[in-house]
């Protein structure tokens, strides 16, 4: 069996806080194969955004540091590679695009010498060959009169451009694993269609890998190959796209898959709901972090954190108690 | 419309809220932002009309121009037949307890320095209602209605989370007893499994206290899950009106069409024909002119270039929509 492309193995990591020490992410593990497309789906405050950061090496500093495990990619393990060698790594075989463009450009620089600063920096071209090869990005993204569009500021483009020129930045070295984080949150469902589609057809094009964090399970669904939930800092389920839509069984992604509105459901009729909060990552329970909301609860749940089990080829559970069957209101279909 | 104006809660005859852009050193109004231009449309009493559009398509404004915090350019609004729009302060604050509002970020629609209980008592002190020992007792009961412990009264908004903090933006928008709310992407900034508690507690509440909702978001799917009638919003004016049910199966307008087709369904074998539109929303400030979606539809004629279409009835009275074409897609 040949490597996967990235293979982070019981990652954890902490924040140093004024209350204390917190961890965020905490026995994470998942491995993303070349070309694939890998959906991370949780709520606020799961970790997924920071296991993006610490993939990239940039946790917040000095409080958020890796604690434990590592993030193996393409024969190098990121999580104690030196600074200088990561700067090689970072934009050049990995890109990245964050949820809101407008904080991802720097707003005093023309988008022509953002696309280019990181071309002069990992490869040997010249200004002029990298000047046409931003043009030819742009264009490529989609953007109407590239060439004009290098001389504008970043304030000058609607947010959907702006998206189109962020993922420009992040592919221009032809990355092979993309990691994006909310890409489309920021924007109207018209134009979040058309960058999911652009990231698709560049993902086939380029033969890339992408890492998909949202936390919107209709993206996950049309985007991903595999998918992995989290739920505070740990994986609750993962698997294939199909095993988490058809056959989902922690009941958290259960809970999940059944609390969004659809449109095929009859309207005013009351949703499925988990009831409760997810725990403050600053007091955790022992046992669970599903535990006070779960409709399957059990003793020891309240005492024991379950671990992660394989139950088919691919999809793993970390439950006690996992549902055998798919409930009803998760039934797919129209 | 000239149907009786009492059978309607609420309703907006071409209502206009135009925004002059400043220009130059004498900041002169050259040009105006056309957020509202010549909506019309209808509230029954404990009906939710949903409204949908894309950012700066005008749909907040509008709940602001009802709620009274904008002055319409133009249009009337009528309350339970009472025209509104162009009362005093004076004379609207019996308005102003009849109509209420929820916003999208509890946290900044919430005084941070006043405790919970201060905030929700704010409206009786304002509207004169009951004396002290009264009013803590409502503050009390609109706890327990929306599901929050009794203790909230003396903590502050920081202490809670988004959804909690959304179910006291509720309370106080319900602390009057109003007859309409206005809920603006009330739930767009929660998680989905928080989401789907206030959604829930929206509809309860609906039935128990007989409230209409006008309510306002960017997400069909939501939209659809808690209204009666949904009004799609393209550049200020309303492009199709529908029962709920109607708008996802039966839509007529292209632009609905491909709102729809756009939204990503969570359902991994549900591909389907997606019609993408091409390019941005254009600006309020210089409109398109004929049909304002027609620089992006792909059905347009060259009629659609020059000639605005209007809102027309198909089937049934309740559907209409704004297109020169019927199409069938």
């Amino acid at each position: 069996m040949t490597e996967p492309l990235l293979s982070v193995q019981h990652l954890g990591v902490e924040f140093d806080t004024d209350e204390g020490v917190v961890r965020a992410v905490d026995e994470l593990s998942f491995t993303v194969a070349a070309g694939e497309t890998l959906g991370i789906v949780g709520e606020s405050g799961c970790g997924k955004s920071v296991t993006a950061l610490a993939i990239m090496r940039l946790l917040p500093q000095p409080m958020g540091s890796i604690a434990g495990g590592s993030i193996r990619f393409q024969g190098e393990d990121l999580a104690k590679l030196p600074v200088a060698r990561m700067e090689k790594i970072r934009g050049a075989r990995i890109g990245m695009v964050f949820q809101e463009p407008m904080t991802a450009l720097n707003p005093v620089k023309t988008v022509g010498k953002q696309l280019i600063e990181s071309l002069l920096l990992h490869t040997d071209l010249k200004v002029e060959q990298a000047i046409r090869r931003a043009i030819e990005m742009l264009d490529h993204v989609g953007i109407p009169s590239p060439d004009i569009r290098m001389g504008e500021y970043p304030h000058q483009l609607s947010g959907g451009m702006r998206q189109r020129v962020v993922i420009a930045m992040a592919l221009i070295c032809r990355p092979s694993l993309l990691i994006a984080d909310e890409p489309t949150t920021a924007l109207d469902v018209t134009i979040q269609a058309q960058i999911l589609e652009l990231i698709k057809a560049l993902q086939q094009e380029m033969g890339m890998a992408v890492i998909l964090i949202t936390h919107d399970l209709g993206v996950i669904a049309e985007t991903s190959d595999n998918v992995a939930v989290m739920y505070a800092g740990r994986m609750a389920e993962s698997g294939t796209v199909y095993d988490i839509f058809d056959d989902p069984r922690h009941p958290y992604t259960q809970g999940l898959l059944a609390s969004i509105p659809r449109l095929d459901h009859a309207s005013k009729t009351r949703l499925t709901t988990i009831e409760g909060m997810v725990p403050g990552l600053l007091d955790l329970p022992k046992g669970c972090r599903f535990e006070n909301r779960c409709s399957r609860r059990q003793a020891r749940c309240a005492t024991h954190a379950p671990v992660i089990e394989t139950i088919a080829e691919k999809h793993k559970v970390s439950c006690f108690n996992p549902a055998t069957q798919p409930p009803h209101d998760a039934a797919i279909n129209t | 419309m000239t149907g009786s104006r009492t059978e309607n809660l609420l309703e907006l005859h071409d209502l206009k809220m135009h925004f002059p852009v400043k220009e130059g050193i004498l900041l002169r109004a050259a040009k105006y932002n056309k957020a509202v231009d010549g909506v019309t449309l209808s509230i029954k009493p404990g009906e939710t009309l949903g409204l949908v559009g894309e950012s700066g398509c005008g749909k907040s404004t509008l709940g602001r121009c009802i709620v009274n915090l904008y002055r319409p350019t133009a249009g009337d609004i009528y309350f339970e037949g009472h025209e509104i729009s162009r009362l005093s302060n004076r004379e609207i604050m019996p308005y102003r307890q009849n109509i209420q509002m929820i916003f999208q970020d509890p946290m900044e629609s919430l005084n941070s320095r006043q405790t919970v209980g201060d905030i929700l008592e704010e409206p009786l002190i304002i509207h004169k209602i009951g004396d002290a020992a009264a009013r803590k007792q409502r503050v009390r009961e609109l706890l327990n209605i929306v599901g929050l412990p009794a203790r909230s009264v003396t903590r502050f908004p920081f202490e809670f989370s988004g959804g909690q903090r959304q179910r006291i933006g509720i309370a106080r928008a319900i602390a009057l007893n109003p007859k309409l709310i206005i809920c603006d992407e009330a739930v767009s900034a929660l998680d989905v499994s928080i989401q789907s508690q206030i959604l829930n507690l929206l509809i309860d509440l609906q039935k128990e206290l007989d409230l209409s909702y006008l309510f306002i978001a960017h997400d069909l799917a939501v939209v659809k899950h808690i209204s009666d009638r949904i009004a799609i919003m393209y550049l200020g004016r309303i492009v199709e009106i529908a029962d709920s049910d109607d708008v996802h199966s039966n839509s007529r307008h292209p632009y609905t069409r491909s709102l729809l087709s756009a939204i990503p369904v969570p359902d991994p074998r549900g591909k389907k024909q997606r019609i993408t539109l091409e390019g941005d929303v254009p600006s309020p400030i210089d409109p398109p002119e004929g049909c304002s979606f027609h620089p992006r539809c792909a059905y347009r004629q060259s009629r659609c270039a020059s000639d605005p279409p209007s809102l027309r009835s198909v089937g049934s009275s309740t559907h209409e929509f704004s297109c020169h074409f019927d199409l069938k897609f």
